[in-house]
């Protein structure tokens, strides 16, 4: 990798490579979040009836504080983190699961329930959202009028399951995704191992367990990394859903949903304040998580 | 880091057969196994593909009754007609948006795949002050979803007033990252620096090189890039429906689901139908270019 005879022209050169991807990269990434930053630390006072244009001043905690305080923001953050909490780790499993039952011995028909399991990531998020939201609706439901013969209802869009008809899409849109890459690291098992694991005897079962699961746990910790920020920034299914939701799904169902009505409402400041809010949160979050699961061994 | 990529070629895109040959003789797997796995699996192919062959057959039913009968069947064929209403809703507006999204993400895609493929080659092939500096940046910037960018990029952009302007659209989407990195894992894996060594000497100054022999050699990764980078841009629905409000300049998935928001100015049959022929190009293109996409997920995945 380290070339020997490099010249040292080299430097400016490379500098050069990488100055459009640089440039834009600060345009579109780390100047919006300078701006979101310094923004976030003026408030917005408006008159009581509102007649007067607002005004803003420089008080650099108020609108931290004040989202902290607001209900909303903060059961969106708890609504968010619970659906991680839950989801996460069922997508993992369900991924896990279907790439053990693919690399087993006794699957037939493996490309095509690869396949099968990784078509729903083709469909954009919010396409994926659109057809859910038939599944869903009471008016056009096909799985309540499967289910109507035996005389079952599911109400999608009541209060205690709609974070878990959002959660439904997300798994079936990601899971397949999270499959292919835990079956690209079996794939990478020595055949050896196997044959003399099954050479001493060893079930398919304690296999997977003492072999196979350990073999991919660096691919599960990257794809549970990635989810955990997925949960995050989700948005696209609850904003599909939210209008046909009947209400059961708040503007302010998550974090990014809170700070875009913050948006809608004119409030651009206190937007950023949740928008860096947010952000940090992911940071740390992603950063223990990466601590926790870290065990010294090269990934 | 990039140790497993170095040598050889990521997993998932050695042919099935290929790997453990000898192990994979299926005389030894009992029959209750073999019923258990597939019943299980099936099972998995009804939950993943039933919701897409729902929106196939709704799309093809007559017009008005997508949402009748049974939903898993066929009922008559009538997708031409309802492709026709498609086409007369609000003048036309759904082949604009379509065209729009191609635009956006075609145009998107490619300059950010030529940005990606420059960065990328630089920081596997160039030993300079920094290289470690942008590397960890780009990294850093994989791991934060751009949705958390978009909010704030609205507030910037309307500070600058660049609302309802296509480039609100277009800037933000040239710029990935993860394409950058990539290309980086790529252009170590494929691009052998006795060739650029070879091209030095013969006297060829460096970016002659990178377009003469790193973009070919690079080539199908570079395939990768643009189609990941393209389906980033046509998912992202929160920055064109935050930045675009004037609906002819809407791609097709804020289309949509404006329509869907508003039932009783659009019938949602026109919604399903509209959303099958936003997703049957992706889908098709996803099918016909499969190894494409697993080298790009795996290169990704194993860092």
């Amino acid at each position: 990798m380290t070339h020997v005879s490099a010249p040292p022209s080299r430097g400016p050169r490379a500098l050069l490579f990488c100055a459009p991807f640089l440039l834009l990269f600060a345009a579109v990434y780390i100047a919006p979040i300078v701006y979101a930053a310094v923004s976030s630390l003026f408030t917005v006072r408006r008159s009581g009836l509102g007649l007067t244009a607002p005004t803003r001043e420089f008080h650099p905690l108020g609108n931290y504080l004040r989202a902290f305080h607001d209900g909303a923001f903060t059961s969106s953050l708890a609504r968010v983190a619970l659906f991680g909490l839950v989801q996460v780790p069922v997508m993992l499993g369900v991924a896990l699961a279907l790439a053990l039952l693919i690399d087993s011995r006794s699957a037939r028909g493996k490309g095509f329930f690869r396949l099968a399991g990784f078509l729903p990531y083709a469909v954009p998020g919010v396409s994926a959202a659109l057809v859910w939201s038939f599944m869903y609706s009471p008016q056009s439901s096909p799985v309540n009028r499967l289910l109507e013969p035996l005389g079952l209802e599911i109400p999608f869009f009541a209060e205690h399951l709609v974070l878990w008809s959002v959660a439904n899409i997300v798994t079936w849109s990601w899971a397949g995704y999270n499959m292919i890459i835990i079956y690209a690291a079996l794939q990478a098992i020595p055949g050896e191992v196997l044959e003399a694991a099954r050479m001493d005897g060893a079930s398919a079962f304690r296999i997977a367990w003492s072999i196979k699961i350990p073999a991919v746990r660096g691919a599960l910790v990257l794809t549970a990394v990635f989810s955990i920020i997925g949960s995050a920034q989700l948005f696209n299914e609850p904003a599909v859903l939210q209008p046909v939701s009947a209400g059961s799904l708040s503007s302010a169902f998550t974090p990014i949903m809170s700070a875009q009505s913050a948006v809608a409402a004119g409030n651009y400041p206190y937007a950023a304040a949740q928008s860096v809010i947010l952000a940090l949160l992911v940071g740390v979050v992603s950063f223990v998580f990466f601590k926790l699961t870290d065990r010294g061994e090269p990934a | 880091m990039t140790t497993l990529h170095d040598t050889r070629t990521p997993p998932a895109i050695r042919t099935h057969s290929a790997t453990r040959p000898a192990i994979r003789s299926r005389r030894d797997t009992s029959a209750v196994s073999r019923v258990t796995v597939t019943a299980l699996l099936a099972l998995s192919a009804f939950y993943f593909l039933a919701p897409l062959w729902w929106l196939l057959v709704s799309a093809t039913k007559p017009f008005g009754e997508q949402f009748s009968g049974n939903g898993l069947w066929f009922d008559g064929f009538a997708l031409f007609d309802n492709i026709g209403r498609l086409s007369s809703q609000d003048g036309g507006i759904f082949w604009r948006w379509m065209l729009n999204s191609v635009l956006y993400c075609g145009t998107g895609a490619l300059l950010g795949t030529a940005f990606s493929a420059l960065a990328g080659y630089a920081l596997a092939k160039f030993d300079f002050p920094g290289r470690s500096a942008v590397f960890a940046l780009v990294l850093a910037a994989v791991l934060v979803p751009k949705v958390l960018f978009t909010l704030p990029l609205y507030l910037m952009f309307s500070g600058i007033h660049l609302i309802d302007n296509p480039l609100a659209v277009l800037l933000p989407s040239v710029v990935s990252p993860f394409g950058v990195y990539l290309a980086r894992v790529f252009a170590a894996q494929s691009v052998p620096d006795e060739v650029l060594e070879a091209g030095r000497i013969d006297g060829a100054g460096e970016f002659r090189i990178f377009r003469a022999i790193g973009v070919r050699m690079m080539l199908p990764a570079l395939v990768t890039i643009f189609l990941f980078q393209f389906v980033e841009i046509w998912n992202n629905y929160l920055l064109p429906a935050m930045v675009l409000g004037d609906d002819r300049l809407q791609p097709v998935t804020v289309g949509l689901v404006g329509w869907n928001a508003s039932h009783v100015a659009v019938p949602p049959a026109l919604v399903v139908i509209g959303s099958l022929v936003s997703v049957a190009p992706l889908l098709i293109a996803f099918l016909a270019l499969q190894r494409f996409w697993r080298a790009g997920m795996t290169a990704g995945a194993v860092k």
